[in-house]
């Protein structure tokens, strides 16, 4: 029996030993020299799993009772979460390294959440739900306070941390009110409890509490104030971790809680989630233009992103949750060639996070320039880059299921947003003359950010088969 | 063979426009020319050759999308290979004669490069059209219909310094969208209820459309019927008839070979085409060809008396054709296809000459237009002079009465006049003959004021005036002997008998007698045999072997209805019928010798005695200001409307108020709520959670 159950969280299983093991030998030899090693063969164990869990994972598994299911839909989102944090892991290791902070505990910690990550989208209980998140949240924030002498970085921890806590308050409040009132914590417990008769006040009352824990990890508004902080105070690479996997993770476990536990209450959470969605899309536009710092940008654009994925949630349909999970592959993948491009934003060695020190930047490159115009227009939505196809899906689940405001408010809060991003371009292209920024030419993110781009152009022939892959997801997790 | 004449002018009008500055302006002009000769030479020899076998040439697919496929084809039948040779023919001389007439344009510099962008305009242009005669289905039909379109607002521009010369471009392009308007609904009516737009399919469909009836602007209408009205909207536009005619003068604005490949010979009578291609359908809808004819005989009524008065030589013929595609559309309306295409192919050769004899005079005048500048001219430009002598006499119907010898336009003008009468349409047929004998009077006007009586205008113009260069002269010559030819030789093809027709076109004939319906009008053929004896050489054959169309609708070149009997009628008409346009010029001739050689002032003096007469003719019925206040001011005033109020001050000011004054609002309100203290966030998100659950309780699912 015990075989069984572990041949299902294989793959969770080597990365925490790996972890653990990783951890001891560090510890007990040359500590942060193995740094750079530990990444590459922590990015390289993900890479692996990836394509493992791709290629071999079939059925529907369920684990320990119950507690942790293996499906389509885990699958996908574990394979986007191991993806995308090993490119980040990668794209950071240089950045990290040149300014000494790339201690061995980095890519560890960043393996450890991603253990958590896994075990969020896999959840089948409200307490493996519980586990993992804070196993996700625990190592993040650490990771968030990684610059250990930056005052910024250590209080963009300790907020992290502290809103964390309460929001882990709220969910676990949530969840107790569930427990209370289905008498379990499984979900395919909680559903049937669902099935009779109406939903109760209680009941209700413990999906938004769960709602509200949940919105804070994909900071949706109003659960979003920590982000922008955070984004800024953390070092680069580590913001670029925070803007994808972690993300991807909490937009997996939102659909897991919301179908398996409560997929015969759609009604009853649709308009919740419509709710965070329309104020996350606004408030991200419309706080985005005043920003100068792109990293505080890119936290901006993030929290409007989100108000778009769950655009899809919201549909509460098959429909609704693949457009969701290729919007998130979409955005993932954005986000990685745009901080790839950032990472390289550099003057004297030291990183540059000001949006006017991109002046003419066309001039002195044209071929990154292109890159991150491209992401850029993707990333605001523009055919025929893949960034609409994303926004397309979305708003059509939304329309689909009867959503016609929430679609109509999301192209107008798109339309706002396409402002700050197309106003990146024009300092690119059109700004002043005004100081360079050096000439950085890291093959590995130069790599990335043209990889990116060229898939938000490309991708528009068929996705890369996304489409598909996210279809039969979506089917697994909604019956 | 049908591809290459096809797409050779094409690849010249390529090879000249984006060509000349490799291989330089001399080399791209003759390549271009070269190209429309080999199209002629490639498109008279499948005339000749044509058997009458109608033949369907795919060059590739083209459209499949749901029902609708169709693919990139050549339907090749008598009626495209006609045109094929009015349309290579033509263009290739106009190509030549550009030579001259565009050398040392004084609207150029010295040293500017325009003639090889001409070339390319008369290609591209030559190829559109032949796209249009050539296609096998409706869609094809239409891009070289726009695509003549573009032709020709691009050459009426040409001299784009003139305001005139963009204005008339613009008025043309404008016109035509009304027309093509009209054809682009008759072609969706038509897929939509045959579910095709290939021609042999809607014509086979064309008797069950005379059984459909169609909801159109909240009315039943036969279904035959509007969607052959609406084609002939098309053909309007296209073809400058009453209404919207208005454009084609202006045109002359463009260079004059343009006027005389364009605006003349071929795109003008693409109307006259799509309704004779159209046939099938036409037969099928009989209050619709009424119309055509009363358009067309009002037309050629109209465009005559207003060519009575104008001054400017080109306009004179502008109006000349107007008047003359009216003939045409006469013929058509009353079910005589094939002297409508007699006419178009006699008017192509005498109206291009006289065309381009005008742009030899006007040439030869230092690009003076003005008639009253002229006088005297025959001893100047003898060869010009005897040319355009040779136009007017094919133009204004000369020939010996109740034989078959004349020139092209006797041959062929009288045929249709015999039409019209046969076919019953009293108004048709005296407004033509009244039409006849203006052609006459305005076609001598022109001759007279240009070449007899004393020079008058500017001397020292009059004292360097001198013949054309050859490469002018030449497409006189060959346009002449078109002139004088084309109807002695395909009268018989075109408006012979019935099995001389038929072969012609490929239309299977059956003998009369053989035939049961025909056997109740067989007396009607009977009793034209008197006329016939005496007006016709061959009418020997006829009463033993008589002879009628039996096609189907799509088979050959044209359609003939079962009881389209227009053709022998008109055969048996009465002597009088077959001689009044011949009395009709002879009176118009003799009009203008008495106006302008016997007594010159005359003219002055009646224009003054019938002031309002006078006036209305010479601006031209009043339509271009008619026009302007119907519909060019309160356009006007729309567009002025939407554009200060409605975009400039609704839509932008909402924008700029919501981008500039809103959204700034709301972007700093979510910076001061950002403050940066944890107990804020915490406040946040407390907030959000009770606004939330306060949603659930009071306007959500909670029970």
């Amino acid at each position: 029996m015990i075989q069984a159950d572990l041949n299902v969280i294989l793959p969770e299983l080597i990365l925490a030993v790996y972890a653990m093991i990783a951890l001891l030998l560090a510890v007990y030899s040359t500590k942060d020299k193995m740094g750079p090693l530990l990444v590459w063969s922590t990015a390289g164990l993900m890479a692996l799993l990836a394509l493992w869990i791709a290629g071999s994972g079939s059925g529907n598994n369920v684990a320990f009772g119950g507690m942790f299911v293996d499906d389509g839909f885990s699958r996908f989102a574990k394979v986007t979460i191991l993806l995308s944090a090993a490119a980040v892991l990668v794209m950071g290791q240089d950045y990290m390294a040149r300014r000494g902070m790339l201690q061995f505990e980095y890519p560890l910690l960043v393996s450890l959440s991603v253990v958590g990550m896994m075990m969020m989208v896999s959840a089948g209980d409200l307490m493996s739900l519980y586990m993992g998140l804070e196993l996700q949240s625990l190592a993040l924030y650490v990771v968030a306070s990684m610059r250990r002498d930056s005052v910024k970085s250590t209080e963009a921890g300790l907020k992290y941390f502290v809103l964390g806590a309460l929001s882990s308050g709220l969910l676990l409040y949530g969840a107790s009110l569930v427990y209370g009132f289905a008498g379990t914590t499984k979900f395919e417990g909680i559903i049937q409890v669902a099935q009779h008769g109406e939903v109760s006040v209680g009941l209700l009352f413990g999906i938004v509490f769960l709602i509200s824990g949940m919105a804070f990890k994909v900071s949706a508004v109003p659960f979003h104030m920590w982000t922008p902080d955070v984004y800024e105070g953390a070092p680069t690479p580590v913001t670029a971790f925070f803007a994808t996997a972690p993300k991807m993770a909490a937009m997996g476990l939102f659909a897991r809680v919301m179908h398996d536990a409560f997929g015969n209450a759609v009604s009853d959470w649709s308009q919740i989630i419509a709710l965070l969605s329309v104020a996350s899309m606004f408030l991200g536009a419309v706080a985005a233009i005043g920003q100068t710092n792109i990293k505080r940008l890119m936290a901006y654009s993030s929290i409007a992103h989100m108000g778009f994925a769950l655009m899809g949630l919201a549909a509460g349909t098959v429909f609704g949750v693949q457009a969701m999970l290729i919007y998130m592959a979409i955005y993932v993948t954005m986000n990685v060639g745009t901080f790839a491009f950032i990472l390289m934003m550099e003057k004297d060695g030291k990183p540059v996070t000001d949006i006017a020190s991109l002046n003419l930047y066309s001039r002195r490159e044209p071929g990154k320039a292109l890159a991150m115009l491209v992401l850029l227009f993707s990333l605001s939505g523009v055919p025929p880059m893949l960034g609409f196809f994303g926004k397309f899906y979305v708003l059509r689940a939304a329309y689909d299921a009867g959503l016609a405001w929430l679609a109509i408010a999301g192209v107008v809060a798109s339309v706002i947003g396409a402002f700050y991003y197309l106003r990146i371009v024009y300092y690119m292209y059109f700004g002043e003359e005004g100081d360079e920024l050096d000439r950085n030419s890291s093959p590995v993110l130069w790599g990335f950010l043209m990889a990116s781009a060229a898939v938000m152009v490309l991708g528009i022939i068929n996705m890369f088969g996304v489409e598909g892959a996210a279809a039969a997801a979506a089917a697994t997790l909604v019956n | 063979m049908e591809t290459i004449l096809l797409f050779a002018p094409l690849v010249g009008a390529i090879l000249c426009g984006f060509g000349y500055k490799y291989i330089g302006e001399k080399a791209a002009m003759w390549t271009a020319t070269g190209m429309l000769f080999l199209s002629a030479f490639l498109s008279w020899i499948s005339f000749v050759t044509f058997d009458g076998v109608t033949q369907h040439i795919e060059v590739l697919r083209w459209i499949e999308s749901g029902s609708l496929s169709t693919s990139w084809g050549i339907r090749l039948d008598r009626l495209t290979t006609i045109m094929l040779i009015v349309i290579t023919t033509v263009s290739s001389l106009v190509h030549l004669y550009s030579f001259g007439y565009m050398d040392k344009d004084p609207q150029w510099k010295e040293g500017e490069s325009y003639k090889p962008r001409f070339f390319a305009y008369l290609s591209f242009f030559t190829f559109a059209m032949l796209m249009l005669v050539t296609s096998d289905n409706l869609v094809q039909m239409f891009f070289g219909w726009e695509g003549v379109g573009v032709a020709s607002y691009l050459l009426i521009g040409f001299y784009y310094r003139k305001p005139t010369a963009n204005a008339a471009a613009i008025k043309a392009f404008v016109v035509n969208r009304v027309g093509d308007f009209g054809f682009a609904l008759g072609i969706f009516g038509l897929f939509f209820l045959t579910d095709s737009i290939n021609f042999n399919d809607v014509f086979a469909a064309a008797p069950k459309l005379a059984e459909t009836q169609l909801t159109f602007l909240w009315t039943e209408w036969n279904a035959a019927n509007l969607l052959a009205f609406l084609l002939f909207v098309g053909a309007m536009g296209k073809s400058a008839q009453l209404f919207l005619h208005t454009w084609l003068p202006d045109a002359m604005e463009g260079p004059t070979p343009v006027s005389a490949l364009i605006h003349a010979a071929t795109m003008v009578t693409a109307g006259v085409f799509l309704v004779c291609r159209m046939s099938p359908l036409m037969e099928f809808a009989p209050e619709a060809m009424a119309f055509v004819t009363v358009v067309g005989a009002s037309t050629a009524f109209f465009a005559a008396t207003v060519g009575l008065v104008q001054t400017d030589i080109k306009r004179v013929i502008a109006y000349s054709t107007c008047s003359q595609l009216g003939y045409m559309f006469v013929a058509a309306g009353v079910g005589m296809y094939s002297a409508a295409m007699f006419h178009l192919l006699t008017h192509a050769f005498f109206k291009a000459l006289l065309f381009l004899g005008a742009g030899s005079v006007i040439n030869a005048m230092h690009h003076e237009q003005e008639m009253t500048e002229y006088g005297g001219l025959r001893k100047k430009i003898p060869f010009t002079y005897w040319s355009m002598m040779i136009g007017t006499l094919a133009i204004t119907g000369v020939g010996i009465p109740l034989t078959h010898i004349g020139f092209a336009g006797f041959l062929s003008k009288d045929a249709i006049i015999e039409s019209a009468y046969a076919g019953g349409s009293g108004y048709g047929f005296w407004l033509l003959v009244v039409a006849a004998a203006m052609t006459s009077f305005y076609s001598w006007r022109l001759m007279f004021l240009t070449f007899f009586g004393k020079a008058r205008g500017d001397k020292h113009t009059h004292d360097h005036a001198h013949e054309s260069p050859i490469t002018m002269l030449i497409p006189l010559g060959v346009l002449s002997v078109g002139a004088v030819l084309a109807g002695m030789l395909w009268y018989g093809s075109f408006f012979g008998h019935a099995d001389q027709v038929g072969k012609f076109y490929g239309i299977p004939v059956a003998e009369a007698s053989a035939h049961g319906e025909t056997s109740d009008h067989g007396e009607d053929a009977g009793h034209g045999e008197p006329a016939a004896d005496d007006g016709h050489g061959e009418a020997t054959a006829e009463g033993e072997h008589h002879y009628v169309f039996a096609g189907k609708p799509g088979e050959g070149g044209l359609y003939f209805g079962k009881d389209n009997t227009v053709l022998d009628d008109a055969h048996a008409a009465p002597v009088w019928v077959k001689v009044s346009p011949f009395i009709a010029m002879l009176g118009g001739l003799l009009m203008a010798i008495w106006f302008y050689i016997i007594n010159p002032s005359l003219p002055g003096r009646l224009a003054t005695a019938q002031k309002p007469l006078y006036l209305f003719f010479k601006n031209k019925w009043y339509f271009d200001e008619l026009y302007n206040v119907i519909f060019v001011k309160p356009a006007l005033a729309i567009g002025r409307f939407l554009w200060k109020r409605g975009d400039g001050g609704t839509i932008d000011g909402f924008l700029n108020g919501v981008a500039m004054g809103v959204v700034p609002f709301f972007t700093r309100l979510a910076g001061r709520a950002q403050t940066g203290f944890i107990f804020t966030y915490a406040f946040w998100m407390v907030l959000g959670i009770a606004a939330l659950v306060t949603w659930m309780s009071i306007g959500g699912g909670a029970h």
